[in-house]
């Protein structure tokens, strides 16, 4: 035997997860919701998502080798899946430079800044989308309408509101829920669930977003305890308030496909670095988000809450796992 | 207009005032009266709160040797005999002169002498290595490499060398405080005299197997054979469980024990090369290789 | 059918038990054997033999030294060569009696004969006293001298007798086999038990990965007053006690105390047989069943070996030493430890040898934490492993004291399942030495 033995201390095996495996994953999971905005908003989807996912991945081999002139790790797919999921949460014609912007944002200020993968306390496409908000409100609120890929007439990209943008506005203005229903420009139930609706890029499509879930669900990389305590947070929280006074409420199907709630759900308050470690601080995470989110909606200035709520509630992380400890063996 | 301006610059004054005279009284009742002369022997003190005087800190060692009135039990290795004396003077006793010290590494396992017959495969930590197994080597009672000691030290005076995986003390920086001696799960560190200048013999072993066996693991293993202890003339070397050993107050640094020993496990530091015997055809046991020779 | 099983956590590691279907073939004793003063939990037996001395199997060769300890015997016959510190497992040379062996002769009274001896004629405290005679301890590998579990302390009281046949471990089979083929002398050591320790009922609990011996037990039980047979889920660690108690008992045992709170006591299947050699046949603890396997052997096996037979003789009978080994572990691929030397010797505690290749020897590379809580849902304890680990690398004792790192039992779900290969349980280990050396002061302050 011409080896040396090898020493260490147990356990000898290892499972084959890996954080590659857990974020191709999410990628793969993400597939179907990407198809479709290329579907609604054709080559502009295309470019949103490249530029995005390019930038987020240069950005941080940048600061790597650069920088910080460490290992570089851009091969374990991290920056991909912000890279993504910013491309996700942002409109199908946001120039270049400021999806650049966002990506430096995301991956240099809100991920590399703390101390690279694991150490930060936010989620990175989020304060990388909130950034632009904030930074370009003009530009991150001008949504384009869908142009279905295969469609006879290409037009200028006309604009629209989403229709929580509808809602917000509407209800600014006084109206009842039927009237900003009746809208012409407001889509109805199914167009809201497969897609035909405005927004951005990853919130198009209701469906798409929950097959990808799924995916996720079975092969391990998610688990129940966030998405379903916000979902049910939300919709019950909605759905309170719709019983009360169903002229200025919206119902909770309505706020449950609308807006990015379905993408926040399942894939942007389940991002594992920033959430609880524990199973029931991770129902309590949800239940917050979920009540932040219509807290917003339904009395916020802005239409949409996903994404503060979020970053809110992952600023409460570390508290909740102080407080909400898993149940000891024995005790 | 000008009202509000009036009101403003009156309350925040009133309060202002009411602020100073109440932290005034405050500040008086639950003043801690305190020894002066503890203040002057912290500024006294070298402030890196390294722990090496066995006190949680330079104010701590302040405190206590105030109290204690003498300094017979007190020693600040870091500041040595100037900061002593300094102290003695501003509590009005007499310093003793010692003898300054250094962490000493008494091992020479390197790659070479000791190769590697296993691989480790687990936390850059000797304590947890220690706990595992007994090193690379095989033997028991060598340096694992790993660092706990280049860690502890906050005077920035070991590195690990990368040849030969053991650490090496810098001799300018070492202020023989004791960290790596504490940090160490072997015990390979020591704190010795530093000699005259700078010189010191030491045996770089502290295997305690039999001869045959430390020596299947290490070359320059201490085999216990007694050579170095028949030679001593000063009564400086003793032989328990198969292990020499030299102390540094009874040492005379005559030189006269290394070249006896057959495995070159004692060092001698900071000395001039020894001349060739002219009439000896047989070669002097050369100076090996060690972790702190200057070469 | 619903299996039972332990509720909080666990994993599933690949089972790869090659070696089930090997029958138990008994090992020539080598040229020469080393026996360790200490194979079990408490005080090192004193050794009351010299070099030179000519000895018989089964003869006392280490006396007990203290209320926890257990006797050792010769486990062949020959001339006592050296007493000297002999490579073990442990990493480090430890004391050992090392014997050249000539053709086995037996000590007076030992009953060699292969005949089944059913009826239990002893009384309870001679059954104990011949436990504690016949050095028996734990053969689940924690090596507890087992008369002293038979001591019920005042104030507590024993209800079950659990017989741990899960061998949850991947690549053991040591237990399985012995249950195919000592069954039923199994199932009257465990009747010895049940009278030692003044109990009407035991459970064996079987993982349902091991059909056959699920059946033969049952079938064999049948004839038994009190033993039942239940097979439990395949789930790494249901072999541990407190899984084990959980899922047969559903009571869990309070932090910080022993099985006997929830008044059972736990034995392994290979202890029970030991009792019934020790009770019925008057026959000393020498020898035990280990199983010799892995993806780098040739040809996986289970022996019945003597103690302080060198590793390297069981692997000459297995096919010899491989070219392609990577990593040699003493026990299973969860708990096992890797060892220095295939000169190191079997003792009570060796369950199995596995012998890895090259390939999987070594770790993944270590990654930052990303927080995925993974190894929080796969502690059985529920502890925060990623919590304790930290906690221990920063040496904050006194916090990972009170996250309870005392109550880890070490079974590495947490060390396998982390995505970023951290090495989780070596740090928990050195923290439970650090904070067990603080609470040893303490109390002597």
């Amino acid at each position: 035997m011409n080896n040396l033995l090898t020493i260490s201390g147990s356990p000898h095996v290892h499972t084959d997860e890996s954080i590659k495996k857990i974020m191709f994953s999410v990628v793969y999971a993400m597939v179907p919701a990407m198809l479709v905005s290329v579907y609604f908003f054709g080559l502009d989807a295309v470019r949103v998502i490249g530029i995005s996912v390019i930038a987020c991945v240069l950005v941080e081999y940048l600061i790597q080798k650069y920088l910080i002139k460490g290992d570089v790790t851009i091969n374990d797919g991290s920056a991909i899946v912000t890279g993504v999921l910013l491309a996700f949460n942002v409109p199908a014609n946001l120039p270049t430079w400021i999806i650049v912007v966002g990506a430096i944002i995301s991956i240099g200020v809100a991920k590399m800044a703390f101390g690279g993968i694991g150490k930060n306390p936010f989620n990175p496409a989020l304060v990388g989308r909130v950034f632009l908000l904030i930074s370009f409100p003009a530009q991150m609120t001008s949504w384009p309408l869908p142009k279905p890929l295969f469609a006879q007439t290409v037009t200028d990209t006309i604009t629209g509101a989403t229709p929580l943008g509808l809602l917000k506005e509407g209800q600014m203005a006084g109206k009842t829920i039927e009237q900003i229903m009746a809208d012409p420009n407001m889509p109805d139930y199914i167009q809201r669930m497969i897609g035909f609706q405005t927004g951005s890029l990853g919130e198009m499509s209701a469906l798409a977003l929950f097959l990808g879930a799924l995916f996720m669900f079975f092969r391990k990389v998610i688990t129940w305890q966030i998405p379903i305590s916000y979902l049910l947070s939300s919709f019950i929280f909605a759905g309170i308030f719709w019983m009360i006074d169903p002229t200025h409420y919206a119902d909770p199907f309505f706020h449950l496909i609308t807006g990015g709630l379905m993408l926040g759900i399942f894939y942007m308050a389940t991002d594992m670095v920033s959430s609880p470690m524990t199973p029931k601080g991770q129902i309590v995470f949800g239940i917050g988000c979920g009540l932040l989110t219509m807290i917003i909606r339904l009395w916020g200035a802005y239409p949409e809450g996903v994404s503060f709520a979020i970053l809110i509630m992952n600023a409460f992380a570390p508290l909740i796992n102080k407080v909400f400890k898993p149940t000891k063996f024995g005790l | 207009m000008d009202n509000v301006i009036v009101y403003a610059v009156i309350s925040l004054s009133a309060i202002g005032v009411t602020s100073a005279i109440v932290l005034y009284f405050v500040a008086q009742k639950f003043k801690v009266i305190e020894d002066p002369r503890i203040d002057v022997v912290e500024g006294t003190l070298p402030g890196a709160n390294c722990g090496g005087c066995g006190f949680a800190g330079c104010r701590a060692f302040a405190e206590g040797i105030v109290k204690a009135g003498k300094l017979d039990d007190f020693n600040c290795p870091v500041g040595g005999n100037s900061t002593m004396a300094a102290i003695a003077k501003a509590l009005g006793l007499e310093a003793e002169e010692k003898d300054p010290m250094i962490a000493v590494l008494r091992c020479n396992g390197n790659c070479d002498y000791a190769p590697k017959k296993l691989n480790y495969d687990g936390p850059a930590t000797c304590a947890f290595a220690h706990n595992l197994y007994s090193g690379e080597s095989g033997c028991p009672y060598g340096c694992l490499g790993l660092g706990d000691c280049v860690v502890s030290c906050k005077f920035d005076a070991l590195y690990i060398d990368e040849k030969t995986g053991l650490p090496v003390v810098d001799e300018d920086k070492c202020v023989a405080c004791g960290a790596c001696v504490k940090a160490c799960p072997r015990g390979i560190f020591e704190l010795r005299l530093k000699g005259k200048k700078s010189r010191r013999i030491f045996v770089s072993c502290i295997n305690q197997e039999k001869g045959a066996v430390a020596k299947k693991n290490c070359e320059v293993a201490c085999i216990g054979c007694s050579k170095c202890f028949k030679v001593c003339a000063f009564d400086a070397i003793t032989m328990e469980n198969n292990l020499a050993y030299i102390d540094d107050e009874k040492c005379k640094l005559c030189r006269k024990c290394a070249p006896e020993c057959p495995t070159n496990a004692i060092h001698e530091l900071n000395f001039p090369p020894r001349k060739p015997k002219a009439e000896e055809t047989a070669e002097v046991p050369k100076e090996p290789v060690t972790a702190d020779s200057k070469a | 059918m619903v299996l039972s099983t332990f509720k909080i956590g666990g994993v599933h590691p690949p089972e790869n038990k090659f070696s089930s279907g090997a029958a138990i073939q008994p090992l020539p004793i080598p040229g020469r054997v080393f026996v360790p003063i200490t194979q079990h939990l408490g005080a090192p037996a004193k050794v009351m033999v010299n070099r030179g001395d000519e000895v018989k199997t089964g003869q006392l060769l280490a006396k007990s030294s203290g209320f926890i300890s257990a006797n050792i015997h010769s486990p062949a016959t020959g001339k006592v060569f050296r007493i000297e510190e002999a490579i073990d497992q442990s990493g480090y040379k430890r004391m050992a009696v090392i014997i050249d062996t000539t053709e086995d002769v037996w000590a007076e009274g030992i009953d060699t004969s292969p005949d089944i001896i059913r009826e239990i004629s002893m009384s309870r405290e001679e059954i104990i006293q011949r436990i504690n005679d016949m050095g028996i301890v734990g053969l689940g590998g924690a090596t507890f001298p087992t008369h002293v579990k038979m001591m019920v302390p005042d104030g507590k009281h024993a209800e079950y007798l659990i017989i741990n046949g899960v061998e949850c471990e991947p690549y053991l089979t040591s237990d399985h086999r012995l249950m195919l083929e000592n069954g039923e002398e199994m199932l009257i050591g465990t009747a010895i038990l049940m009278k030692a320790l003044g109990v009407k009922k035991a459970m064996v609990g079987i993982e349902a990965n091991k059909p056959d011996a699920i059946g033969h037990i049952t079938k064999l039980a049948a004839k038994f007053q009190g033993i039942t047979v239940h097979a439990l889920k395949v789930k790494y660690p249901q072999g541990g006690e407190k899984q084990l108690i959980k899922a047969l008992t559903g009571k869990e045992v309070p932090s910080g105390k022993l099985p006997i709170e929830t008044g059972c006591v736990v034995d392994n299947v290979g202890t029970a047989f030991a009792v019934y050699e020790a009770v019925q046949k008057n026959k000393p603890l020498i020898e035990r069943v280990v199983t010799i396997t892995g993806k780098a052997v040739k040809t996986p096996s289970n022996f019945r070996v003597r103690i302080g037979t060198p590793i390297q003789h069981l692997i000459e009978h297995a096919g010899g030493l491989p070219e392609n080994l990577g990593k040699l572990i003493g026990g299973g691929p969860m708990m096992g430890k890797a060892l220095v030397s295939p000169e190191a010797p079997i003792v009570k505690g060796s369950s199995g040898i596995l012998l890895m290749p090259v390939e999987e020897a070594r770790r993944t590379i270590v990654k930052n934490c990303i927080r995925c809580s993974r190894c929080v849902s796969v502690c059985p304890m529920g502890l925060e492993p990623y919590l304790l680990a930290q906690y221990s690398r920063l040496e904050m004792w006194e916090n990972a004291e009170k996250e309870r790192i005392m109550d880890c039992i070490e079974c590495g779900s947490c060390h396998y399942i982390c995505p970023s290969g951290r090495p989780l349980l070596d740090y928990i280990r050195l923290g439970k030495a650090n904070v067990g050396k603080i609470i040893r002061t303490r109390g002597k302050i």
